[in-house]
């Protein structure tokens, strides 16, 4: 048996998992993707002299992750897996960047976070081809990030993407805070707080073997869905403003400012920060709260109907954003996108679905999906998802009362499994974050591993915009939104 | 047609008529309110605290090491330390922003700002940014993004971000300053044509914040230039900027 079946959030003893050789591993890997099961993590950490790689696939159909290793020695290779699967490209840039393990026959093998000063970029030769360089500092208030196209005319015909530029060294930080490191985790992603924050509070309290209160785990629900509704009406925005619909932008933006300062209410910051701690919840949602969220969710439902209605009826919006920047199902199932972005593209991908918790499961969620893939997909799919957002928060917030008796937060003096591994994953607005944490024989953290469905979404954007104009580049880059600092980490 | 103008009218105004006295929700955890006399030297307030910004005897917080998580009014059984929700956080010297139980609100806002006749007259009524991402979580990105929308529209006081920094009175850094990104912030900053202005936004630009322990982060930028202006916050609020850049041109 060469994986050990796991859970979402289920505590696995590090013997458990089988060490397996890494041709043999490889192959079955690939087996395995013909059964689609797909990758979430793959990554190294350092057990001695040697270097051990674990490699996690998710079953989604089954609600099942599978889980195995193989160990190398310091400068060891493997056949590269991504010449067979594309999915494995940055897994396998990663691991190859922070252990030296080199994947042989690896077509691009560039450093991922480390910068060098000299890269090397695709090429292009022809006459009419001339290349443009963007950032890492870019035109607006955004993270950096390195854009190479090679166009001709106004044509993309290929962009290269060179992140790292704001790598912080966080998965290092975790392993060297004393306590528990929830404020890190809000830090991970700053427009993820939630998420972040949720799927390693998850993986804290399974490792500890502690519950929290249902009355903890329906607020922190409560901020994740708000937290998406936040982020996509401030999207919706800023794809109008990259289209010139400027009232989109101004109502949109302003709908959104509803919403944060709600979550403001909540926990006294406008992005959920200081609200999920280990073991629960700092702040209550009371009955005069819960009015104030129904209220101001029946307010925005008007406002984003009444915005989207006229803006996704009118045909110059539309020109802009039908067809573009497509990504069909086929491409963005070799390319292993996930999330929002996948949906968008006609993938059926949603943890909270695939890998529901008690709650989840209570709501009967269905996947929105839709099968373009363009710009259009994606903004049309925020909206959907604003509604649905909205529903699940009335209904958990109906649910809120049947437990208002019990604590926010559960204290506790326990020390982490030893020698365990634990995988967390959470729906994030803007897609499937997955955390693992390793820890030793006295329960300390060895090994954090983070995934933001951006560091599987990027290369997608990259290959969305071959054949579009270059001015589209910013609508569809708005489109996607995705994670500089979550790719960076 | 009509049913954008059905939107419009619909919509109505929505920016904040006086951004000076606006005040926001109590929820808010702003600036910090000390009670030497209440504090048992404890010391549970500094164990809970992420960045180090509590010092004790007497008891301190560093507004610019601070993330005002709240974890130390939480944790605190004497009630020595409470955030209040006045957002004007801005200090033109680093030390302001160190918080005892002396500092008054009052205190605070009469001299924490210092604006001089030189900026006012230079910066007085056009100021225009250029923002450096150096690092940042893109939370105070996102802050500094709605100060343009229609609720803040900071724009109605000549403030705002501009694409190149050639066209720039001043860099507005955010993040801890990243080893990948100290190179491209010193070619900002030296683009930015004089008289310039620098100011570190968020506790991460301030002091590194909550990954002032990381490996990878490289602040030499800031021993070599000087810093006009902090503004504290995790991330920083709205308010605080736009106030804060307004006591410093002394509008």
């Amino acid at each position: 048996m060469n994986w050990t079946i796991s859970q979402n959030n289920k505590v696995i003893n590090l013997a458990d998992i089988s060490v397996v050789n890494m041709s043999e591993l490889r192959e079955d890997i690939i087996k395995q993707a013909k059964h689609n099961k797909r990758v979430i993590g793959y990554f190294g950490q350092y057990e001695d002299e040697k270097i051990k790689l674990y490699v996690i696939l998710a079953d989604d159909k089954n609600s099942e992750l599978l889980l195995s290793s193989s160990i190398f020695d310091k400068n060891d290779s493997y056949d590269s897996i991504t010449e067979e699967m594309p999915v494995f490209h940055m897994f396998e840039r990663e691991f190859y960047e922070e252990f030296g393990i080199e994947p042989i026959g690896h077509p691009w093998l560039k450093p991922v976070r480390t910068h060098k000063k000299e890269y090397p970029f695709f090429k292009m030769d022809g006459e009419e081809v001339h290349e443009i360089a963007v950032g890492p500092i870019h035109a607006g208030i955004i993270e950096p990030g390195h854009f190479r196209f090679m166009c001709n005319g106004e044509k993309i015909y290929d962009l290269e993407i060179q992140l790292g530029y704001q790598h912080r060294n966080v998965e290092q930080l975790f392993l060297q805070s004393k306590g528990f490191s929830s404020h890190l985790a809000e830090s991970i992603a700053g427009d993820t707080v939630i998420g972040h924050n949720l799927a390693y509070s998850n993986a804290m309290e399974s490792l500890l073997n502690i519950e929290i209160s249902n009355k903890a785990a329906l607020i922190r629900l409560i901020a994740l869905e708000m937290e998406r509704i936040a982020i996509h009406i401030g999207d919706l925005g800023a794809i109008s403003n990259d289209i010139a619909y400027l009232m989109g932008n101004a109502v949109f933006g302003a709908t959104r400012t509803l919403v944060i300062n709600t979550l403001l209410e909540i926990s006294g910051s406008r992005f959920g920060r200081g609200l999920i701690r280990t073991g629960g919840v700092v702040y209550d949602i009371d009955r005069k709260l819960t009015d104030r969220i129904n209220a101001m969710l029946d307010k925005i439902l008007k406002d984003v109907e009444r915005m989207t209605e006229t803006m996704f009826s009118s045909a110059s919006v539309l020109s802009r954003l039908e067809r573009t920047g497509t990504l069909n199902t086929e491409k963005a199932h070799e390319l292993g996108m996930v999330g929002l972005a996948a949906r968008a593209s006609g993938i059926s991908l949603d943890v909270r679905v695939d890998y529901p918790c008690k709650w989840d499961k209570d709501l009967c969620l269905n996947k929105i999906i839709m099968q373009n893939g363009d710009v259009y997909s994606r903004a049309y799919i925020r909206y959907q998802e604003i509604n649905q957002s909205a529903k699940i928060i009335k209904d958990l917030l109906l649910k809120l009362f049947l437990y208002d008796k019990e604590p926010l937060l559960v204290k506790t003096d326990k020390t982490l499994f030893p020698n365990s591994l634990v995988v967390s994953m959470v729906e994030g607005w803007r897609g499937e974050i997955v955390h693992v944490a390793i820890t030793n024989k006295i329960g300390g953290l060895t090994r954090y591993k983070i995934k933001d469905p951006s560091f599987n979404n990027w290369y997608g954007l990259a290959v969305a915009v071959r054949n579009n104009g270059i001015s589209d580049f910013p609508l569809c880059n708005k489109s996607f939104n995705l994670s500089y600092c979550g790719n960076d980490l | 047609m009509f049913n954008s103008l059905k939107v419009k009218i619909y919509q109505g105004n929505q920016f904040i008529p006086d951004i000076k006295n606006s005040v926001i929700n109590e929820k808010f955890r702003g600036f910090p309110l000390i009670k030497q006399k209440l504090c048992t030297n404890c010391d549970d307030c500094q164990n809970v605290c992420p960045t180090g910004a509590i010092s004790l005897n007497p008891l301190s917080i560093d507004m610019g090491k601070c993330i005002f998580c709240g974890d130390c009014e939480n944790s605190c059984s004497s009630e020595a330390i409470k955030f209040s929700n006045f957002h004007k956080l801005s200090s033109t010297s680093r030390e302001k922003l160190i918080i005892t139980s002396d500092t008054s609100i009052d205190d605070f806002i009469t001299d924490a700002v210092v604006s001089s006749e030189k900026i006012k007259k230079i910066f007085g009524k056009s100021l225009k940014f250029r923002q450096v991402s150096a690092g940042g979580c893109n939370g105070c990105e996102l802050e500094l993004n709605a100060c343009s929308n229609v609720n803040f529209d900071m724009g109605r006081f000549g403030i705002d971000f501009v694409a190149s920094p050639r066209h720039a009175d001043g860099i507005v850094i955010t993040g801890p300053i990243t080893e990948n990104m100290a190179e491209s912030l010193e070619n900002a900053y030296n683009a930015t044509p004089e008289p310039k202005i620098v100011i570190l936004v968020g506790s991460c630009a301030i002091s590194g914040g909550i990954f002032q322990k990381s490996s990878k982060i490289d602040r030499n930028f800031l021993e070599k230039y000087n810093v006009d202006l902090f503004i504290p916050g995790c991330p920083v609020h709205p308010l605080s900027f736009i106030n804060g850049i307004l006591d410093f041109i002394g509008k």
